[in-house]
């Protein structure tokens, strides 16, 4: 009994609070982004305004269908994150955040415009770029900690970060990938509107946007929630490295303009090489 | 409760103005006047848009631009006609070559006079522009309760 509420827990914990952490981050991300511009920003809850908003706007779509890739987009996202905080297996959660991502691809194509075609093209390229340096990591823990448990993980004596600093350092370098932050909001941003409209999600609006905007506070929780993994070995140290390093991704977006997709492709595999790479070398050696 | 008023979403056209106007809609999102206070968000995607603003008074060339833009925003939807062109055409009203003003070829709700209009007056004018919005979301979800909607 006490092993299935130790499931049910987290997993309910997460699903209704990681929207609410996630808006509320998205939020502080706008605030913060507009001090940095001199300018006042919207309101902290500005992002529930919008989800709200969508809820209740007109559903226009190209084809009836579309939306079903959406509606999968999100379950698949929360169902990773539910496995990641109820400690599942890590390579399982890696690759349904994968497969997650693989369905707004899909929905990208889905909505045949040039636009939404270019933008889930880029996507595609996003998740080439950052996919390497998440397998290494997921590697590096396992070197570490002989398990790919996230629970087991967690419960490491000693704290990650100390003896994967080259790990982390690649991992920070997907997460403004992962995030679609500038220099790398190549496959959807409100700045790139003269070049690709709103690139995978051009073709989405109302609830469908909605659904989108969700998932993607899920997936800010989720990933913050790696960041949390290398510095699991103590609560509120944990917490500050995955709000600061948000704060890191906060500052690059607003100091950095869009890069090439080439660019993107090189640097992140660059990085995973040599830091990822290094690192894993280093602790095969120090054996 | 609707929330139209907290975010209103725009989308800013330019049916052949000579970019004074435009240069004054930009302007409301710069530091000096920073529209994202009231949750704007300049857009570019008609998809995603609660609000086309545009400057200009419409030839041959922008109408069909026009008109499909129109026709792509999903409903409520609002249409700010900002500066003097785009309200009745201006000093250009008489030409062989514009229509003279938006309202020959889209409804708008609001007019928003001036040459170049002040960020002021466009600000004022968006803040007009919420309140039909919300008239109009009204309107939608009874159409659709009655289900006049197919």
């Amino acid at each position: 009994m006490d092993n299935i509420l130790s499931i049910i827990i987290p997993a309910l914990a997460f699903i209704i609070g990681a929207p609410l952490v996630g808006g509320f981050l998205s939020g502080a991300d706008r605030i913060i982004s507009a001090r940095m511009q001199r300018r006042v920003g919207p309101p902290i809850w500005q992002s529930f305004f919008d989800v709200f908003k969508l809820l209740q706007k007109e559903t226009v779509v190209v084809r009836p269908s579309q939306n079903v890739f959406i509606v999968f987009f999100l379950v698949f996202v929360i169902f990773t994150g539910v496995l990641f905080f109820t400690g599942g297996d890590l390579l399982l959660v890696i690759f349904s955040l994968a497969l997650a991502s693989i369905f707004l691809v899909l929905a990208g194509y889905k909505g045949s415009s040039p636009y939404s075609f270019i933008g889930a093209e880029r996507e595609l390229l996003q998740i080439m770029s950052y996919e390497p340096m998440v397998l290494i990591m997921a590697i590096a823990f396992y070197m570490v900690t002989d398990s790919f448990n996230v629970c087991e993980i967690m419960s490491h004596p000693v704290s990650l970060v100390t003896v994967l600093p080259g790990v982390f350092a690649g991992f920070l370098f997907i997460l403004t990938i992962k995030l679609r932050k500038s220099p790398f909001d190549l496959s959807t941003s409100h700045h790139a509107h003269q070049e690709i409209v709103k690139g995978v999600t051009t073709e989405y609006s109302g609830r469908a946007l909605a659904m989108i905007e969700i998932a993607h506070w899920y997936e800010l929780v989720l990933i913050l929630g790696f960041i949390y993994l290398f510095f699991a070995q103590n609560i509120v140290l944990g917490v500050v490295a995955a709000l600061a390093a948000y704060f890191l991704e906060i500052l690059v977006d607003n100091s950095t303009a869009r890069l090439r997709w080439q660019w993107m492709l090189i640097g992140a595999w660059v990085v995973a090489l040599i830091f990822g790479g290094g690192n894993i070398l280093a602790l095969y050696l120090m054996r | 409760m609707s929330y139209f008023k907290k975010s209103p979403w725009i989308i800013h056209y330019d049916a052949t103005s000579c970019n004074g106007c435009d240069i004054e809609v930009l302007a409301c999102l710069t530091p000096m006047y920073d529209v994202e206070r009231f949750g704007v968000i300049n857009t570019g995607n008609p998809k995603h848009a609660d609000i086309l603003l545009i400057t200009g008074s419409v030839n041959e060339q922008t109408k069909e631009a026009v008109t499909n833009i129109y026709n792509q925003m999903p409903n409520p939807k609002v249409v700010v006609a900002v500066g003097v062109c785009a309200c009745s055409g201006g000093v250009f009203r008489e030409c062989y070559n514009v229509y003279g003003g938006v309202d020959k070829v889209i409804p708008v709700d609001v007019y928003v006079p001036g040459c170049a209009v002040r960020p002021e007056a466009i600000i004022d004018g968006v803040v007009k522009g919420i309140g039909a919005l919300e008239a109009k979301y009204t309107e939608y979800k009874e159409s659709k309760k009655a289900g006049t909607k197919s």
